[in-house]
């Protein structure tokens, strides 16, 4: 009884090794039929584990890529409506909006999405979209923080990521930056957790390859935050950090701690060249 | 009781006369199916739209009678024919009783 369990177990491991592959789609995302999004693209030269990087989008079903096609179709735009009402609602003891100072977010965020985590000299800390948010909150505002990962966050970092669709990925690694890009390196090749896997060994490694019933996307996060049919919320890049690492079996940090920081900074380095397409569509 | 309840819907502003146009609806809501229980072991009362309904000019296009199982933010697309200039009106029943309503003019030229 024991031999043929494992002969079973062997049996389907070879399965997974050497079947399953499948190649990203050869589909494009065009979306509203005239924006055009770039979900592939040559990776930075700095990546030393891929040549080709992919949008996690290529590696989704037809229908589930479809529902990112068209805004009204894509479940996301009830939060990004939500969220354009909070920008335009005065909100804290400042007796301001967002809109008070930023005027119209499709014109003045155009871009900010694409930067973002990225040095802030005023702070002097590497601050990530979120984080920047709930700081003008404190600061300009003297309103209530956001939940990191609350619906009023992501909602607020999908409608500024809209202002940014179809604009390339632009991270800086270098200069002030380069120390917390280095950590988060460093985290995205080491194994967490009982399972001892690292980013690497399944989103660099394996992409394309099945995990369980589903495909193995880059791990690359040009389309956060990221509406989950799953879940059928919008979900913050964070969040989805620390299910991968809870997946490994691991304590896992925090969202918003400095690890997390780091490690955004790094992944989010590793899409530049591809274009910001949130807020995008999974499974 | 289910907030933040919007509807969205999506029709062509003009088309032919006679033309079948698509129209696209979708409502935030959480559809709770009244199935599940909570931390404490109670049930969830059931809170879904049960009805959705699209006329044309008074004269009925759609009546969708909806069921617990439908999942969250409820999306129906449908077809219709366009004979004049007029008016869509949609109107989505609560479980609570609300009953959320949009309405699109389209024209016929």
């Amino acid at each position: 009884m024991l031999r043929t369990t494992t002969t079973a177990l062997a049996a389907g491991l070879i399965a997974v090794a050497t079947g399953a592959w499948a190649d990203p789609s050869e589909n494009d995302l065009v979306i509203n039929g005239d924006l055009e999004i770039t979900t592939h693209a040559e990776a930075p030269a700095y990546i030393e584990g891929l040549s080709e990087i992919y949008s996690g989008w290529r590696f989704r079903e037809v229908d589930t890529q479809a529902t990112q096609m068209d805004d009204f179709d894509n479940p996301a735009f009830l939060a990004v409506d939500a969220a354009q009402e909070a920008w335009d609602t005065v909100d804290g003891d400042a007796g301001k909006s967002c809109a008070s100072c930023h005027g119209d977010a499709m014109e003045s965020m155009a871009g900010v999405r694409a930067t973002y985590p990225k040095w802030n000299a005023d702070a002097e800390e590497v601050r990530t979209l979120a984080m920047q948010i709930n700081a003008c909150r404190t600061d300009n505002m003297e309103a209530a923080e956001y939940g990191y990962t609350s619906n009023d966050m992501t909602g607020m970092e999908a409608l500024i990521s809209v202002a940014s669709r179809g604009m390339p990925v632009n991270v800086a690694i270098d200069g002030p930056v380069q120390s917390t890009w280095e950590q988060g390196k460093e985290m995205y090749y080491t194994r967490y957790g009982q399972l001892e896997l690292s980013c690497a060994n399944c989103h660099e490694d394996n992409y394309g390859n099945y995990i369980r019933a589903d495909h193995l996307s880059q791990g690359q996060i040009n389309g956060f935050p990221v509406y989950r049919l799953k879940n059928t919320k919008l979900n913050q890049v964070q969040d989805r950090f620390k299910g991968c690492i809870r997946d490994t079996r691991a304590e896992t940090f925090k969202p918003g701690s400095p690890e997390f920081v780091a490690l955004e900074l790094y992944v989010a380095s590793r899409g530049n060249g591809l274009d910001v397409e949130a807020p995008s569509v999974r499974n | 009781m289910a907030t933040g309840v919007k509807p969205r819907v999506k029709v062509p502003g003009s088309a032919s006369a006679g033309e079948v146009i698509t129209i696209k609806t979708l409502i935030s809501h959480p559809m709770e199916s009244g199935q599940r229980k909570d931390s404490d072991g109670n049930k969830i009362p059931r809170s879904i739209i049960n009805r959705f309904t699209c006329d044309f000019n008074g004269q009925n296009v759609i009546d969708v009678t909806l069921e617990p199982a439908i999942s969250t933010n409820p999306y129906v697309e449908f077809q219709a024919t366009v004979p004049e200039t007029g008016e869509f009106q949609f109107k989505w029943y609560d479980d609570d009783g609300s009953v959320y309503e949009d309405n699109k003019p389209i024209t016929v030229g």
